[in-house]
């Protein structure tokens, strides 16, 4: 498990009060956490705290609104880490 | 304050989107049908009328970081602490600090002083969006300038 999996997951544990072990790199935020969307907030915040990032979710919501791509891009837990990566990327480059 | 309006902020006594602060002076009536219920022979302040006020004062300085292009809507208190009782009469000072701005939402540490002493504080996230419609939008503005919103922080 990457580290940054641990944080996401541990995030998640913690703010949403799931097992930790539920939490799996397959596993969707939504729709196999049940995490609702003011649960998101927190974990958001709490993502973005911890990695000194801005997570770009109105444009991710948008994009899956309006059919550009699947809710799975953003939300599985391994592309959810994957793409804070990139903005860690990112904001170092 | 109009409590029964949910007018809760009279003017903004300092306001810095760089320092991401804001500062705010709510005196609490002497009069008001709130008191009337709560309670009767002994009027207090209601505690959520102090997070309204909170809430508030926090979601100006949201406005105008944002230059009032969206609206934030109260989403979230976290461990909201009411220390004293609030009477009417009481002049109170709000204050916000912005502590992220988040994509579709923001969170701020608000509290509430009064004579030096605090009374109030709670951690709270609002859920950041376009406004509904033009009518909101032109209301908050001008409630903005009655309450001394710098015009500097009214348009992007």
């Amino acid at each position: 498990m990457s580290p940054t999996f641990e944080t996401v997951a541990g995030i998640i544990s913690e703010t949403c009060d799931i097992p930790r072990e539920k939490i799996m790199l397959d596993s969707h935020a939504i729709n196999d956490l049940g995490i609702d969307s003011l649960d998101f907030l927190d974990v958001a915040f709490a993502i973005d705290k911890s990695f000194g990032i801005k997570m770009p979710l109105e444009q991710w919501t948008q994009e899956v609104n309006e059919g550009k791509v699947s809710s799975d891009q953003y939300f599985v837990m391994k592309d959810l880490c994957a793409n804070i990566d990139k903005l860690v990327a990112a904001k170092a480059a | 304050m109009r409590l029964e309006y949910f007018q809760m902020v009279d003017r903004i006594a300092e306001l810095d989107p760089v320092a991401r602060i804001v500062r705010a002076d709510c005196q609490v009536p002497e009069a008001s049908p709130v008191f009337e219920g709560h309670f009767p022979g002994h009027p207090l302040l209601p505690g959520v009328l102090m997070i309204e006020t909170m809430a508030q004062t926090g979601g100006w300085l949201v406005l105008a970081v944002l230059r009032f292009q969206r609206m934030p809507f109260l989403a979230k208190v976290k461990e909201a602490k009411l220390r004293a009782f609030v009477v009417p009469g009481q002049a109170l000072q709000a204050e916000a600090r912005l502590l992220h701005d988040g994509s579709g939402y923001a969170v701020v540490a608000g509290s509430i002083s009064s004579g030096g002493r605090k009374v109030a504080d709670a951690e709270i996230t609002y859920r950041v969006v376009p406004f509904p419609n033009e009518t909101l939008r032109t209301q908050m503005l001008e409630t903005a300038r009655r309450i001394a919103v710098p015009e500097a922080f009214l348009h992007g």
